[in-house]
C-alpha cells in the first residue's frame, strides 16, 4: 500500500503523525467536530459541544488510548468513528487500497452499502456489558448475527451444512474468548453469564468479523477489578494476533499505559495533549495531565505524595468557557488563556500540547 | 481483641449477617471481626458481592426487611448495639455513626432543596431551633467548599461531585464519631474524587472522627488509610497496617488484587490478576474460600477454614500457606 | 424466555386467578347455545308437536312407454300433516324462580338467557377492540420512538391533543353523530379514543430501548433497521405490550357497557351494556328488580377484575422489585 500522505495536508495534523512515521496511517481525524442540537423549545438553536476540533491519527496496528473524565468527548469521538452519528464537521479518512486516493473520506452520512462495509472494518466494543447483550436473544443467537450479516460463514469442505458450519465457527470462537465448553455457553441467556464472561461475548461478537480497526469503549470499567486485567490481557492478545488497531477509551491513565504505546488526553471535547505513552505519564507537559496524573492512584510512588489541587468541575458543554476549556480550573492560568484557544504545539517530537506554556 | 480497649469507638465481634432468601440464608459478611479506633481510618477493600457493603448496613443498623444479623457483636464505645432497640439505634445513627451512601444521586430527596434535607437531621434529632440548624447547615457546607448560596438549590441543580459532597456534609451535622463511607467517589472522575478525599482527610484530622471507606479500588486505599482489610466471599482475609499490607501483603487474594491494578510508573509488566470468579455465597466452598481461585494452594486448602493469625505485628493474614 | 414469562405468569397467583376468570367467561360465551335456557331476544317459547301425518296418492298424472319394454308413469302424491303449536308467553317483569333463575324483563325475555347470550358480545368486543387498541399504538409507538425527529414530533403532538380531551365524553359525542348502529362502529369508536394512552406509554419504552448498548451494538455491527425494530427492540417490550393489552380490553369492556346503557349503541344486540340500559329504561334501579341490574354489573366488574389482575400479574413479573422473594 502506498503511503496515503499528501504534500500539502493540514501541518498540525502531519505533526501529530511524526511518532507513526515508521507505520502505515488506518485511520485520520482531521478536525472533527461533533455538536448536539439541543431539542427543547426555550433554548431553541443552542447546541452541546461534545467535540471540537478533534484531530489524531491511529496507526496500522497501534493502541491508541484516549483518556478523558466523564464530558470530555471520548465515548463522541468512538461513536462518530463507529458512524453512530454523522459528524457537523471536519472529515474522518479511513485508509482503502482500493480507492484511487488511498483513503475513503467521510464527512456525511454513509449511504446503506457503504456503511456496512465501512462496519465490516470498524468496529465497537461497548462499555457495558449488562446492556449491550439483548436479554431476550440467546448468546448463540447473539453470536450468529455478525457471521449472518457480513456474511462470513465458511464451509471447510462441500459436505458441510451452512448451520454446522456457523456452529463450529461460534464454537471455535467462544474457545477464542475462553469460555470454554462452548457448547454450554451457546443456548444460555445474558442473564445467565457473568459480568466478565459478558464482555468476553462482547468482545467476541465484535471480534467475530476481524474488523481492521476496534473502538473499545471503556470495556473493563464496569467489571470487578480482579477481572479486569484478563480481559485486558485477553484484548491486547488479539490486537497482536491479528495486528488489529485499537481505539483504547478510558478515564484510567494507569490502565492506558498499560494498554496503548500513544495516549491522546482529551478534556470538554478538545484534545489538550498527545503523544507516547512514556511522554504522556511521566512527562506529562499540560496542566490537566498533570493533574490527572497526580489524581490517580499510585502507591507505587510512596504512599505520602504531593498533589495537585484544583477546583471546580468540568464545564458546560452548552457554553464552553471562552479561550482554552481548561483555563477555569487550570492552576496555571494566564490572561490569555481566558481569550484565544490555546492552538496544539509540539513539545517534544511527535508530543504535542494545547497549552500556552 | 476479646477485651475492649477503652480507645476503640466501634468494635466488630465475629460479625455474621447476610440475606434470607428463598434458596437459603446468604452469609455476605461472615464472622468478621475489626476494632476501630479514635480518628483511625480503616480502608476496607474487595471485589462487589465480598460483603462489604453489607458490612456497613449491619454496622449502621440499615437493613431491608429480608436482611439480618445473625449472631456476633457491634459495640459502639464499649456498649452492646447489636440489638439494641430501634429507638436507640435512631439516637446514635447520624448523631454518632452517619454514612455516606454510594450514589448520591438516589440517596438525595430530589424534591427537597438542600438545605432542608441537612437541617432535616439536626431538628430530628431535637438539637436546636432551625435558626441554628442554618447556620451549623452553611457551616458545614463551607466545610466541604459549597457556596452559600447552593443552599436552597435542588439536587438536580448540582453536579455528581458537589452532590457527593453534600452527603458528607450531610453526614458532618451532627459530629459524629463515626462517618462510614461505601464507595463515595465510584461514580466520579477521578480529578473530583481525589478532591473529594483530600477533603474528607482534612476535615477528619480537625474534627477527629474516624472513617470506614469501602472501595473496590485497592491502590486509592492504600494511599489514604491507615488501617486495610480485605474481604474475600465475607471474610476478612487480610488486616494488617496499609502500608504493611501493600508492601509486604501474605494472603495470595492480596497479592493477586495488587497485581489487577496497571502502575503509572516502572517498567509496564504484563500482570496476571485472577482468574476464575468469586464463589455463590449460599453455597460456599468448604475450607479457604479463595482455594478454588488461589495460584498457590495445596492440599488441605478445601478442608480447613484458615483462622486469621498475625504474622507481624499488627498484620493479620487468614492463610496458612508460604 | 417467553417460556420463562409463561412460567411466571401461571406461576402467580394473581394471573391465574385471573386467567381462570377469563377462561370461565370465555367458555360461557362460547357455550352459550348450550348453556342459555331460552332464546334471549324473544319473549315466548314456541313447542311444535306433529299429531299426526297422512300421505295419499291421489291420481296418476301422465303415463308414458317409452319403449316396448320400458314404462313410466308420474304420480302426484300430497302430505297432510296434523300438529300442535304451544305458544307460552313468559311472564312479564317475572322474579327469579326456578324457570326463570334471574326473572324476566319487561318484556318477558329470559334476563339468565340474555346474561349467558351477553358475555359473548361484551367479550368479544372487548377482547376485538383490546387488539386494535393495542396494534395501533403499538405501531404508532414503534414508528415515533424509533424514527423520532419530526414524525415523532407529529404523533407525539396528536397523541397528546387527544390525551387532553376527555374520552368519555367524546366516545359519547363521536356515538351520537354516528347514524349506523350496531357492534363494529361501537369497536371503532372504542379503539380510536383509547389509543392516545398505551402509544404514549410504548413509544417512551421504544426510546429508551433504542438508547440502550445493545441496539446500538446491533446498529454499528449493520443490522437493518426492520431487525432492530422487530427483534431487538420488540421482544423487551412483550410485558409492557400484553400490559397495555389488558388494560385496553378493559376499558374496552368497561366502555362499551357505558355506550349501551346511555343507549348509544344498538339497543337490539343482547349484551350486557344493553341489558343495564333496559334495565335502567324501565326502572329496574327504582323498583328494586336486583336480579335485572345487578347480574350484569357483577359480570362486568368481574372480567375488569379478571383484566386488572392478569395486569397486575405483569408488572409484578416485569419488575422484580414488586416480586415476592
Amino acid at each position: 500500500m502506498t503511503r496515503p500522505r499528501s504534500g500539502k495536508s493540514d501541518p498540525a495534523i502531519s505533526r501529530l503523525a511524526t511518532v507513526n512515521d515508521m507505520t502505515e496511517e488506518i485511520l485520520r481525524l482531521e478536525s472533527v467536530s461533533k455538536h448536539f442540537p439541543i431539542r427543547s423549545f426555550r433554548r431553541f438553536g443552542e447546541v452541546v459541544h461534545a467535540m471540537d476540533d478533534v484531530s489524531f491519527i491511529l496507526g496500522k496496528g497501534e493502541v491508541l488510548a484516549l483518556v478523558g473524565e466523564s464530558g470530555s468527548g471520548k465515548t463522541t469521538t468512538a461513536s462518530v468513528i463507529a458512524q453512530l452519528y454523522p459528524i457537523t464537521s471536519g472529515v474522518i479518512r479511513l485508509a482503502d487500497p482500493r480507492s484511487p486516493n488511498g483513503f475513503q473520506s467521510v464527512s456525511r452520512k454513509l449511504s446503506g452499502k457503504e456503511l456496512l462495509s465501512y462496519r465490516k472494518r470498524v468496529q465497537m466494543i461497548f462499555q457495558d456489558p449488562f446492556g449491550s447483550l439483548n436479554p431476550t436473544h440467546t448468546i448463540e443467537h447473539i453470536l450468529s448475527r455478525p457471521y449472518l450479516i457480513h456474511d462470513k460463514v465458511v464451509r471447510e469442505n462441500e459436505g458441510e451444512k451452512r448451520k454446522a458450519a456457523l456452529k463450529r465457527q461460534l464454537q471455535q470462537l467462544l474457545r477464542s474468548v475462553g469460555l470454554e465448553p462452548p457448547q454450554q455457553f451457546l443456548d444460555k441467556f445474558p442473564h445467565e453469564l457473568s459480568g466478565g464472561q459478558r464482555q468476553r461475548v462482547n468482545i467476541a461478537r465484535t471480534f467475530s468479523i476481524e474488523p481492521e480497526i476496534v473502538l473499545a469503549d471503556e470495556p473493563t470499567s464496569m467489571l470487578d477489578v480482579s477481572i479486569r486485567i484478563s480481559i485486558m490481557n485477553m484484548m491486547l492478545a488479539f490486537q497482536e494476533e491479528r495486528q488489529m488497531s485499537f481505539l483504547y477509551i478510558t478515564h484510567d491513565l494507569a490502565g492506558a499505559r498499560y494498554m496503548a504505546q500513544r495516549i491522546v488526553v482529551m478534556y470538554a471535547g478538545m484534545i489538550m495533549e498527545i503523544g507516547t505513552s512514556d511522554e504522556v505519564v511521566q512527562r506529562s507537559a499540560h496542566p490537566y495531565t498533570k493533574l490527572l496524573r497526580s489524581a490517580a492512584p499510585a502507591p507505587e510512588e510512596g504512599l505520602m505524595r504531593k498533589r495537585l489541587i484544583t477546583q471546580g468541575d468540568i464545564p458546560s458543554l452548552i457554553h464552553p468557557p471562552s479561550g482554552c476549556r481548561f483555563h477555569p480550573r487550570c492552576p496555571y492560568v494566564m490572561a490569555q488563556c481566558s481569550k484565544t484557544i490555546p492552538p496544539l504545539k509540539e513539545v517534544e517530537s511527535g508530543h504535542s500540547i494545547r497549552c500556552f506554556l | 481483641m476479646k477485651e475492649t480497649l477503652p480507645e476503640s469507638i466501634l468494635e466488630c465481634q465475629d460479625l455474621v449477617a447476610g440475606y434470607e432468601l428463598k434458596a437459603g440464608f446468604v452469609r455476605a459478611v461472615d464472622g468478621v471481626s475489626f476494632a476501630l479506633k479514635r480518628g483511625e481510618f480503616l480502608g476496607i477493600a474487595g471485589e462487589s458481592g465480598c460483603g462489604k457493603t453489607t458490612l456497613a448496613y449491619a454496622v449502621m443498623r440499615l437493613f431491608r426487611d429480608n436482611a439480618k444479623i445473625k449472631s456476633g457483636k457491634i459495640l459502639f464505645g464499649g456498649k452492646d448495639i447489636t440489638h439494641a432497640p430501634e429507638e436507640e439505634i435512631k439516637k446514635l445513627r447520624w448523631e454518632h455513626i452517619s454514612m455516606v451512601f454510594q450514589s448520591a444521586m438516589n440517596a438525595l430527596n430530589p424534591v427537597l432543596q438542600i438545605g432542608e434535607q441537612l437541617t432535616d437531621g439536626w431538628l430530628a434529632h431535637k438539637r436546636g431551633e432551625v435558626r441554628e440548624a442554618k447556620a451549623r447547615a452553611l457551616e458545614v457546607l463551607k466545610l466541604v467548599d459549597i457556596p452559600e448560596d447552593r443552599y436552597n438549590a435542588y439536587p438536580h441543580q448540582l453536579s455528581g461531585g458537589m452532590k457527593q459532597r453534600v452527603m458528607i456534609a450531610m453526614a458532618l451535622m451532627l459530629q459524629p464519631e463515626v462517618i462510614i463511607l461505601d464507595e463515595p467517589t465510584t461514580a466520579l472522575d477521578v480529578v473530583v474524587q481525589r478532591t473529594i478525599i483530600e477533603k474528607i482527610q482534612e476535615l477528619r484530622k480537625t474534627f477527629r472522627f474516624s472513617v470506614i471507606f469501602i472501595t473496590h479500588d485497592l491502590s486509592l486505599l492504600v494511599e489514604i488509610s491507615d488501617l486495610l482489610a480485605i474481604m474475600y466471599a465475607g471474610k476478612i482475609v487480610e488486616y494488617g497496617p496499609a502500608s504493611e499490607v501493600f508492601y509486604n501483603p501474605v494472603h495470595p487474594y492480596t497479592r493477586g488484587l495488587m497485581a489487577s491494578f496497571p502502575t503509572l510508573s516502572g517498567p509496564i509488566v504484563r500482570m496476571g490478576g485472577i482468574e476464575g470468579k468469586p464463589p455463590d455465597l449460599i453455597d460456599p466452598p468448604s475450607g479457604c474460600r479463595f482455594y478454588p481461585r488461589c495460584p498457590d494452594r495445596h492440599d488441605g486448602c478445601d478442608r480447613d477454614t484458615p483462622p486469621l493469625r498475625q504474622v507481624r505485628p499488627g498484620h493479620f493474614a487468614a492463610c496458612d500457606g508460604e | 424466555m417467553f417460556k420463562d414469562i409463561g412460567k411466571l405468569f401461571l406461576g402467580n397467583k394473581k394471573a391465574l386467578f385471573g386467567l381462570l376468570l377469563l377462561l370461565f367467561f370465555a367458555l360461557v360465551g362460547l357455550l352459550a347455545p348450550v348453556i342459555a335456557p331460552y332464546d334471549p331476544k324473544s319473549n315466548r317459547v314456541e313447542t311444535i308437536t306433529v299429531l299426526s301425518e297422512e300421505r295419499d296418492r291421489s291420481r296418476t298424472i301422465s303415463r308414458e312407454d317409452l319403449d316396448p319394454s320400458t314404462e313410466k308413469k308420474v304420480y302426484s302424491q300430497s302430505v297432510t300433516t296434523t300438529y300442535e303449536r304451544i305458544t307460552k308467553k313468559l311472564p312479564l317483569k317475572g322474579k327469579p324462580s326456578s324457570a326463570h333463575l334471574l326473572g324476566t324483563t319487561h318484556s318477558g325475555q329470559d334476563i339468565f338467557s340474555q346474561l349467558i347470550w351477553g358475555t359473548r358480545v361484551s367479550l368479544t368486543v372487548g377482547l376485538v377492540t383490546g387488539l386494535f387498541t393495542t396494534v395501533l399504538s403499538l405501531c404508532l409507538a414503534l414508528i415515533a420512538g424509533y424514527f423520532g425527529g419530526l414524525v415523532d414530533d407529529v404523533i407525539s403532538l396528536f397523541t397528546n391533543v387527544f390525551l387532553v380531551i376527555p374520552s368519555l365524553p367524546l366516545m359519547i359525542v363521536i356515538a351520537a353523530y354516528v347514524t349506523v348502529r350496531g357492534v363494529i362502529p361501537i369497536i371503532l369508536i372504542l379503539g380510536l379514543t383509547s389509543w392516545p394512552w398505551p402509544t404514549r406509554v410504548l413509544r417512551s419504552q421504544v426510546v429508551s430501548l433504542k438508547n440502550r448498548d445493545f441496539v446500538r451494538v446491533s446498529k454499528s455491527l449493520g443490522e437493518k433497521p426492520s431487525y432492530v425494530v422487530f427483534r431487538e427492540i420488540l421482544p423487551n417490550m412483550i410485558s409492557l405490550v400484553m400490559a397495555s393489552f389488558f388494560s385496553s380490553t378493559m376499558a374496552a369492556i368497561i366502555g362499551e357497557a357505558t355506550l349501551e346503557f346511555i343507549g348509544l349503541g344498538n339497543v337490539s344486540v343482547v349484551s350486557w351494556g344493553t341489558m343495564l340500559y333496559w334495565a335502567q329504561a324501565n326502572g329496574a334501579l327504582l323498583a328494586g328488580f336486583w336480579w335485572w341490574f345487578l347480574p350484569p354489573g357483577i359480570c362486568i366488574a368481574l372480567i375488569g377484575t379478571s383484566f386488572a389482575l392478569m395486569n397486575f400479574a405483569i408488572d409484578e413479573i416485569s419488575n422484580p422489585k414488586l416480586r415476592k422473594r
